[in-house]
């Protein structure tokens, strides 16, 4: 028997695909994402937005919370680690959860490197703004990708730049030959033979979901179009007017992404959308998506 | 003889890949108007209680369990084994399911992700080559009524795939490994 192996890290987030997984802070929010169709959830001691509007140091959750709310559902449980703090890391690993998110919407423990996710049981899901950083991510162990977008903004705005990036440079490498492959994987910084795989098979070597300012089921399904496999929603459920409702619309929308009749009937009469921020209006140094490297 | 896989979440491509491979034609389910389009179907890996979810909401529940009940062969793995299966242990007691094969299905048996595993087990109807068998949050199936047949078990005993008649549930995923004997064992059900 082979426990923890590459295809059991990477194949829990196949089975994650074409799902929502929701940020929660207490084990009854845990209770309404997994009730209202959720793949998996997020334990957080603050969604984005409140970390974004509270500032400080953000790190690892309470154990104690994220022991409440691994207990309160039968989906699987991630938590977050700062960038490069692989001690927060193995705590989490300690703790039985599902997934570590090593993500940037903490603060950075390390500007220089990232934890070496080979040395761990548990998988890891990390951030990327394009192929050559996702790839230095699949390089350093990565089981599973999300593109960064922009956390707690409600805006999708860079979301989409980011997974337009991720999907069009791919296309382009398919359309190169050896001599260019090698060079191109200079230039985007990214492990030659990663490069080489992307080109032979037009896909990322793990799954990549969408992350970082989606609030509605079209935001939802607009990321789906545009070819990830599933959507992570962060402050966009808890921080609405109706988070049950909210939350049971975006699964249906990223399930059905490509019938517009239903994204229409899901989305009628629900309630405040969490409220939006533009992001020219947010100081540069306060940007969560240029974290990481 | 087109192969439906439902498609409402999980890891449907992988098993639309390994049909292709074989050669076999597919369609993806997510509405009731695509149940009239197949002959077989495969309910995939993913999160049981997410599809279960949608299955009730898009009304494919009745439809489907009067297809499998007229003989339509249908295989779950995994998520897609829970649902079909007419009893769940350590699961949600609200989560909707398809109620097809007379047994228990225990959920994470296993335990978190950190106990997921591969092992290589031999298969009753597959040449005597053992199969890899990738196990990710897996359930056991327990309790089985006598209409139910044991395909295989792991070590301590406990069942991991089964069939009644035309219905075939694993607790593995073959359509995660290159393997494609599970798939054409299915498609001569």
């Amino acid at each position: 028997m082979d426990k923890s192996t590459w295809t059991t890290k990477v194949g829990l987030a196949q089975m994650l695909k074409g799902g929502v997984i929701m940020d929660v802070v207490t084990p009854e929010q845990a209770r309404i994402a997994e009730e209202a169709g959720a793949v998996a959830v997020m334990a957080l001691e603050r969604v984005p937005a409140d970390i974004r509007a509270q500032g400080g140091v953000a790190r690892m959750s309470d154990p104690e919370l994220i022991l409440a709310i691994k207990e309160a559902v039968t989906i699987p449980v991630m938590a977050k680690a700062r960038i490069g703090h692989f001690v927060e890391a193995q705590v989490l690993e300690a703790l039985g959860i599902d997934y570590i998110d090593e993500s940037e919407v903490l603060t950075p423990a390390d500007e220089e490197h990232h934890i070496n996710k080979h040395k761990f049981r548990i998988p890891f899901v990390c951030g990327c703004r394009n192929l050559g950083e996702g790839l230095r991510r699949v390089a350093e162990g990565a089981a599973m990708l999300r593109t960064k977008g922009e956390a707690g903004t409600g805006n999708v705005v860079e979301a989409v730049r980011h997974a337009r990036a991720v999907y069009s440079e791919i296309r382009r490498l398919q359309t190169m030959n050896e001599d260019e492959l090698f060079t191109y994987a200079k230039n985007i910084q990214a492990p030659y033979e990663l490069v080489r795989q992307v080109a032979e098979t037009g896909r990322l070597p793990v799954v990549n979901f969408a992350a970082g300012g989606i609030a509605t089921p079209a935001d939802a399904a607009l990321l789906m179009q545009l070819g990830v496999d599933g959507v992570f929603v962060g402050s966009g459920i808890f921080k609405s007017g109706d988070p049950a409702r909210r939350a049971r619309a975006i699964v249906a929308a990223t399930t059905h992404y490509n019938e517009p009749e239903i994204i229409a009937e899901v989305s009628r009469g629900l309630g405040e959308a969490m409220v939006g921020i533009e992001i020219s209006k947010i100081p540069r140094d306060q940007l969560m998506a240029g974290r990481g490297w | 003889m087109t192969v439906g896989i439902l498609a409402l979440q999980g890891d449907f491509r992988e098993h639309e890949e390994m049909l292709r491979r074989i050669g076999a034609p597919t369609l993806q389910v997510r509405l009731p108007k695509h149940l009239d389009q197949v002959e077989r179907l495969i309910i995939p890996g993913g999160e049981s209680t997410t599809i279960g979810k949608l299955l009730a909401m898009y009304g494919l529940i009745e439809p489907l369990r009067a297809r499998v009940r007229a003989g339509m062969p249908v295989w779950g793995t995994c998520a897609g084994a829970i649902l079909m299966a007419q009893r769940i242990a350590d699961g949600r007691a609200d989560q909707p399911l398809l109620r097809l094969m007379d047994l228990t299905a225990r959920r994470n048996a296993f335990g978190s992700q950190l106990e997921s595993f591969e092992i290589d087990l031999p298969v009753d109807g597959l040449d005597s080559k053992p199969l890899r068998m990738v196990f990710i949050r897996a359930p056991v199936l327990e309790d089985l009524g006598m209409a139910v047949t044991p395909l295989a078990r792991i070590d301590d005993g406990r069942v991991v795939a089964a069939r009644q008649a035309n219905m075939l549930a694993t607790c593995f995923h073959p359509e995660l490994t290159p393997d494609d004997r599970m798939h054409r064992y299915f498609l001569e059900m």
